[in-house]
């Protein structure tokens, strides 16, 4: 176990603040409590000053959403030479990016919706209802629409019948200038976190997710109770196996680093269909993150601990 | 709920799900009070929450007269006291009431934590679940969360720019009626309207008061704003027309300090009884070291002094707001036009949603209230409640800048998807005051 002081980031101004703090706060806690000394810092305009005068041994991002997941915080790190937690700047920009992500994985022949990706101003020129209708075309019904980037479900909706585009659509853009459009896949919605290890990439347990009003959206996400969890999850033997290797497959061929999070559906038939990577996981009393290391048998304060022990050797051994 | 307890297996991550009462199922986590997290943030205008502007406050005076409260009445201030409330405070009180005309004994008041309390304890000891309690539409969010709890529901009464409609009330009154429900209380902020920022006409009042007692409804009166006219102007209290059918609830949060959480009822004398009962089994009393700071700075401050402050810093507050909203908001945009309170109703081009644009606000650094807060039956979704209490004048009209932006791209992407794009979860349109 290490003696380093860390700073864990939290908070900022996504959509996801709150989660983030949340996140943190249980983060920072877990850590003290396997004896690391730990501040809680927000991401605001007096950070690098923080991180020039008291230099912590290391930084955990709990940032969820914009600055904590697109690169932008990891190259604030990277340029100061700080040890940190998590993926490059490259790769955070890579996978915070879903239809990227996607692309990533499709072409490397893992399962993945079908998708169409557009911005509003494709929207505008081109007239709505046309651009729509193709996209019903090419999709079917139901669909999912999600904002290009950013997570905890904000301005995502599945869309059952084209009358609800219009308005799902504005919801969505709300959030995001482009759209993520995917054909809806029904099966067994998974989460699967990878950690990495000596012995490399190691997924944990997946956890299943059954909510209670039969979508995961924010409420769901974060209200105790409205969501039922099985870990490991319901799956057959060759099912557990291909979501394992599907999250530890996306986690490698986008370059990630230390932690991540994969979301699935699992098909009757047993395929993994990624849906998207999770750069800094939530890690809330409702998040998926900390079930499956309790399901693993480990602690979140001692699985951190280990990735911060990780990233401050990587920073020694990489002193440029 | 019927929910059953976790399955073998598998995690429902609260074991307690099957035991909550009906009233706690709709206390969940909800993605409009998460966007708030950010209105803390100094990089976001604010124009969300209501919190008084209490840089005027005599700071160093108050310090000292708490020091010496404590010291010379200590195990009296740090004692449990009377439900009913300290007796020198109720005097006092009655002092504060006079401003706008109400005589009331101080036998007839009992002490809340705050006037939310006070609504908390009227809503226990009148409501069953299913009873109606009339309110202004839109009404104060706070005091619909207060209904929730107890499962009255909440019939809303049209107002326009001269407040309540008399003539909706007598419509609301009589719908319910018909429908065989039994109407308990008319809910009303009647001075400086919270969210609306509208005033109830002197002319209207004396026949909001007929209508209620002729249909044997209780009025109960919150006027927490009453005494922040913007040019010291007062209007004459419900309660000052009608000593037996109003329940007038008093706060110092506006007029003093809201973190002291001192407010007051003031009932006809048999509620007054059940008030005291309710609070007893509420909070046995309020706290009583507040009670005493509020009498002795209400003895040896210059209390009415302080409130023209307020009443200053707010209007050059309401000022900036109104003359910024001038100057930026695109057309279709209207707004109420307070003289005195905390806030601001705007109503935004039809098609509009402002609970779907809040994220775009965050976005752009900039909160608000989406108008549906304010509504018990998914209403106002064209509408938005903006504070001018908190932030200076320049940040308001920073604020109001950012927010036309805001509206300005939410009506280029309503052009882009066409009148069906409006989010029919936001529920329909609502006549709402406005200046029109």
């Amino acid at each position: 176990m290490s003696d380093q002081w860390v700073a864990v980031l939290s908070g900022g101004l996504s959509h996801e603040r709150d989660v983030s703090l949340r996140s943190g706060r249980r983060l920072s806690t877990a850590l003290r409590s396997v004896g690391l000394t730990v501040e809680e810092w927000d991401a605001d305009s007096s950070l690098l000053t923080r991180l020039r005068e008291h230099r912590p041994d290391a930084v955990v991002v709990a940032l969820h959403g914009g600055e904590g997941e697109n690169g932008s915080i990891q190259t604030i790190f990277e340029m100061l030479r700080i040890p940190f937690v998590g993926a490059d700047s490259h790769a955070c920009r890579r996978a915070w990016d879903k239809p990227t992500a996607k692309a990533e994985l499709a072409r490397a022949g893992l399962a993945t919706p079908d998708w169409v990706v557009l911005p509003h101003s494709t929207f505008r020129e081109l007239g709505a209802a046309p651009v729509l209708d193709a996209m019903v075309d090419r999709l079917g019904l139901p669909l999912m629409l999600k904002p290009d980037q950013g997570g905890s479900a904000l301005g995502a909706h599945v869309v059952h019948d084209a009358s609800e585009l219009p308005a799902a659509m504005v919801g969505c853009l709300a959030y995001s200038e482009t759209v993520l459009a995917e054909r809806f896949v029904a099966g067994t919605e998974v989460a699967v976190t990878v950690i990495d290890t000596d012995g490399g990439p190691t997924a944990l347990p997946a956890v299943e997710i059954v909510p209670e009003r039969g979508v995961y959206d924010y409420t769901a996400r974060y209200t105790a109770g409205l969501t039922d969890f099985h870990t490991p999850a319901r799956l057959d033997e060759r099912a557990t196996a291909a979501v394992a290797d599907l999250a530890v497959a996306a986690h490698k061929l986008l370059g990630l680093r230390d932690v991540s999070r994969t979301d699935a559906v699992v098909t009757p038939d047993g395929t993994a269909h990624f849906l998207e990577v999770n750069l800094s996981p939530g890690l809330t009393e409702t998040s998926l993150l900390p079930m499956a290391i309790e399901a693993s048998g480990q602690s979140l304060g001692e699985i951190y601990a280990a990735l911060i022990d990780r990233a401050v050797a990587r920073q020694a051994g990489d002193p440029q | 709920m019927t929910h059953e307890p976790a399955r073998r297996g598998s995690h429902s991550l609260d074991p307690h799900l099957h035991r909550y009462a009906a009233r706690a199922t709709g206390m969940t986590a909800s993605e409009v009070r998460a966007l708030f997290a950010v209105a803390s943030r100094p990089e976001v205008v604010s124009l969300a929450g209501g919190m008084p502007n209490l840089a005027a406050l005599p700071l160093d005076s108050l310090s000292a007269e708490v020091g010496e409260l404590i010291a010379a009445e200590g195990l009296t201030a740090l004692q449990y006291g009377s439900a009913h409330g300290v007796p020198a405070l109720r005097e006092h009180i009655c002092d504060v009431m006079a401003l706008e005309g109400i005589t009331g004994h101080p036998d007839d008041m009992v002490v809340t934590v705050g006037s939310q309390m006070a609504l908390d304890l009227v809503t226990r000891i009148f409501c069953d679940p299913g009873d109606v309690v009339l309110a202004e539409g839109p009404s104060y969010v706070g005091a619909l969360g207060t209904f929730a709890s107890y499962q009255a529901d909440v019939v809303h009464v049209a107002m326009d720019d001269q407040g309540l409609q008399p003539e909706a009330l007598r419509e609301a009154l009589a719908a319910t009626q018909r429908a065989g429900r039994r109407v308990k209380f008319l809910y009303t902020v009647p001075t400086f309207q919270n969210p609306a920022g509208v005033t109830l006409a002197v002319s209207r009042r004396a026949e909001v008061l007929d209508i209620c007692a002729a249909a044997g409804v209780l009025v109960v009166e919150d006027n927490p704003y009453g005494l922040l006219g913007f040019d010291g102007q007062t209007y004459p209290a419900l309660r000052s027309m009608d000593h037996e059918n109003v329940i007038y609830l008093g706060s110092f949060s506006k007029t003093f300090a809201s973190g002291l959480r001192v407010g007051w009822a003031l009932a006809p004398h048999a509620v007054r009884e059940k008030l005291v009962l309710a609070a007893e089994s509420a909070a046995l009393c309020a706290p009583t070291l507040n009670q005493l700071i509020v009498s002795r700075y209400l003895e040896t401050h210059d209390w009415k002094g302080q409130i023209k402050s307020f009443q200053q810093t707010y209007r050059e507050r309401r000022d900036a707001m109104l003359s910024a909203l001038e100057q930026h908001m695109p057309a279709g945009c209207t707004w109420t036009r307070p003289d005195g309170g905390f806030f601001v109703w705007l109503t935004v081009p039809e098609g509009v949603d402002t609970k779907a644009m809040q994220p775009r606000a965050v976005t752009q650094r900039v909160a608000y209230v989406p108008g549906t807060g304010f509504y018990a039956d998914g209403f106002g979704s064209r509408q938005m409640r903006l504070s001018f209490c908190y932030p200076t004048p320049e940040r308001i009209t920073e604020g109001v800048r950012r927010l036309a932006g805001v509206l300005a791209d939410e009506i280029d992407l309503l052009a882009t998807f066409g009148p069906t794009a409006s989010r029919l979860m936001s529920g329909p349109q609502t006549p709402s005051p406005d200046t029109e």
